[in-house]
């Protein structure tokens, strides 16, 4: 099975200076260089933070200690 | 805290008047009895620990799997998670409807919506994962002995199976607040199925002197013949803990999960269900999650440049052998003396030693654990 991919376009400039970066690079191409790049960036674009019911931390809680995790 | 995978942590576990009203429905279902090892694969799934998974997957993701290395929305996913199933059994299911899974005791563990029902390649699973195809390698071989058809589908878990172990067993979400009432901000995991020696004291030491905090994670579950019995991990980390660390920097908690064996691929994983433990950074040694010499000493590490949106960091360390003439522990990046001043971690010796009842040297295992594991009768699995 194929796998699905789309176009995107960049200038050529750009294109040509990737090019020239992974030139060498046994496998490269200047896609598989942006895809890696666009992961890499999605990835810190994660949002941090997560919230548990007030319910939940308070049994949650309470196990912990009960277990001597915490104090 | 760090994201889980996926940006959610999945929790399909039933509980009050809810659970009740399933429970009691669920008699009437079709059941599928499921060995240990799935039971596992379903409670990670339902309490997060395989986030963003809800469920076993279908062929669509496993072909992704196999193939990229990634679930179909792009997230880095290296090891299947699947059902299988008689097809005489099987053709008992029918898509669109639900399934009591039971232990093999009988108790019933979750109901899977099934969705899903296909005919897999085992030697294309097998050959993708693990590299190989020899039935000598253990994963290859259980792959042999898997049934004809996958069932696929989100799940509710009913009841979370007792273990001896209880005591160790956290779910990401707890960690994740044990972790926030510490006030541990950066997080190393360390995966282990192994007693502890001088050489996996120092990996985890030099990562914590970097790091808010160690978690210390054990794999339970089923492993080969000659691994230390999970009771003897266990123990031996206790006291290792109790009069090596400091209380406030390490937590251990165990992993309720089959060891694949898989190498590289294994490794990525590995650091996927630590992440939804709340960790930052995992570490990741010499031939992580490996068997025999089926893979490079450090493909496991190498597979790391392929993932770098990973989102859990992971900390790469060479083998480390005690030093006659530095006096300490060292690996080849910081030692120059030649081989024959070396003195390696080597399991195998250090379990001769046990076996034959003498305590390893004290700069290759501590006393206190050596003692412990010594206590044992047998502590190695047959």
């Amino acid at each position: 099975m194929e796998k699905e991919t789309m176009t995107v376009t960049i200038p050529a400039s750009l294109y040509k200076k990737i090019e020239e970066i992974i030139k060498g690079t046994p496998g490269a191409s200047v896609s598989s260089y942006l895809v890696k790049l666009v992961r890499e960036r999605l990835a810190q674009e994660e949002k941090k933070g997560e919230a548990f019911s007030q319910e939940d931390e308070e049994k949650v809680k309470e196990r912990l200690k009960a277990l001597g995790y915490i104090d | 805290m760090i994201q889980p995978h996926g940006g959610k942590l999945v929790d399909r576990v039933l509980d009050g008047e809810c659970r009740q009203d399933v429970l009691e429905t669920s008699r009437s279902l079709p059941k599928l009895r499921i060995n240990d090892e799935s039971v596992s694969d379903v409670e990670n799934i339902a309490t997060g620990v395989f986030s963003p998974l809800e469920g076993f997957m279908g062929k669509a993701e496993l072909r992704n799997v196999l193939n990229e290395m990634r679930l179909p929305d792009d997230l880095p996913w290296t090891i299947p998670i699947v059902l299988d199933a008689d097809p005489e059994e099987a053709s008992r299911f029918k898509e669109g409807k639900d399934i009591l899974l039971e232990n093999e005791s009988g108790r019933p563990v979750a109901v899977l919506h099934l969705v899903e029902k296909y005919r897999y390649d085992k030697d294309e699973l097998a050959e993708k994962v693990f590299l190989t195809m020899d039935r000598a390698h253990p994963g290859v071989a259980k792959v042999a002995g898997m049934k004809d058809v996958l069932l696929a589908g989100p799940l509710d878990l009913l009841e979370i199976s007792p273990t001896p172990f209880d005591r160790y067993k956290l779910s990401p979400k707890e960690t994740r607040i044990l972790f926030r009432e510490k006030g541990w901000k950066t997080i190393v995991a360390f995966q282990t199925r192994n007693t502890p020696h001088i050489g996996h004291e120092y990996v985890q030491k030099t990562a914590l002197t970097f790091t808010d905090g160690v978690f210390v994670n054990p794999v339970i579950g089923k492993k080969k013949k000659g691994d230390f019995k999970d009771e003897v991990i266990l123990a031996s980390y206790d006291e290792l803990i109790k009069h090596y660390y400091l209380k406030e920097r390490a937590v251990m908690a165990i992993l309720q999960m089959e060891m694949r064996y898989a190498g590289p691929r294994e490794a990525i994983h590995h650091a996927v269900v630590r992440k939804n433990f709340g960790c930052t950074h995992i570490i990741i040694g010499r031939d992580h999650a490996g068997v025999g010499t089926y893979y490079h000493p450090y493909a496991a590490q190498d597979i790391f440049e392929e993932f770098p949106d990973l989102g859990i960091a992971p900390l790469f360390f060479r083998a480390f052998y005690f030093c006659k003439k530095c006096q300490s522990v060292v690996n080849e990046k910081i030692c120059p003396h030649q081989t024959c001043d070396q003195i390696q971690f080597s399991g195998t010796k250090i379990r001769d030693l046990l076996v034959k009842g003498q305590v390893p040297p004290p700069e290759l295992m501590r006393p206190e654990v050596a003692k412990v594991i010594m206590q044992f009768k047998n502590p190695f699995n047959e």
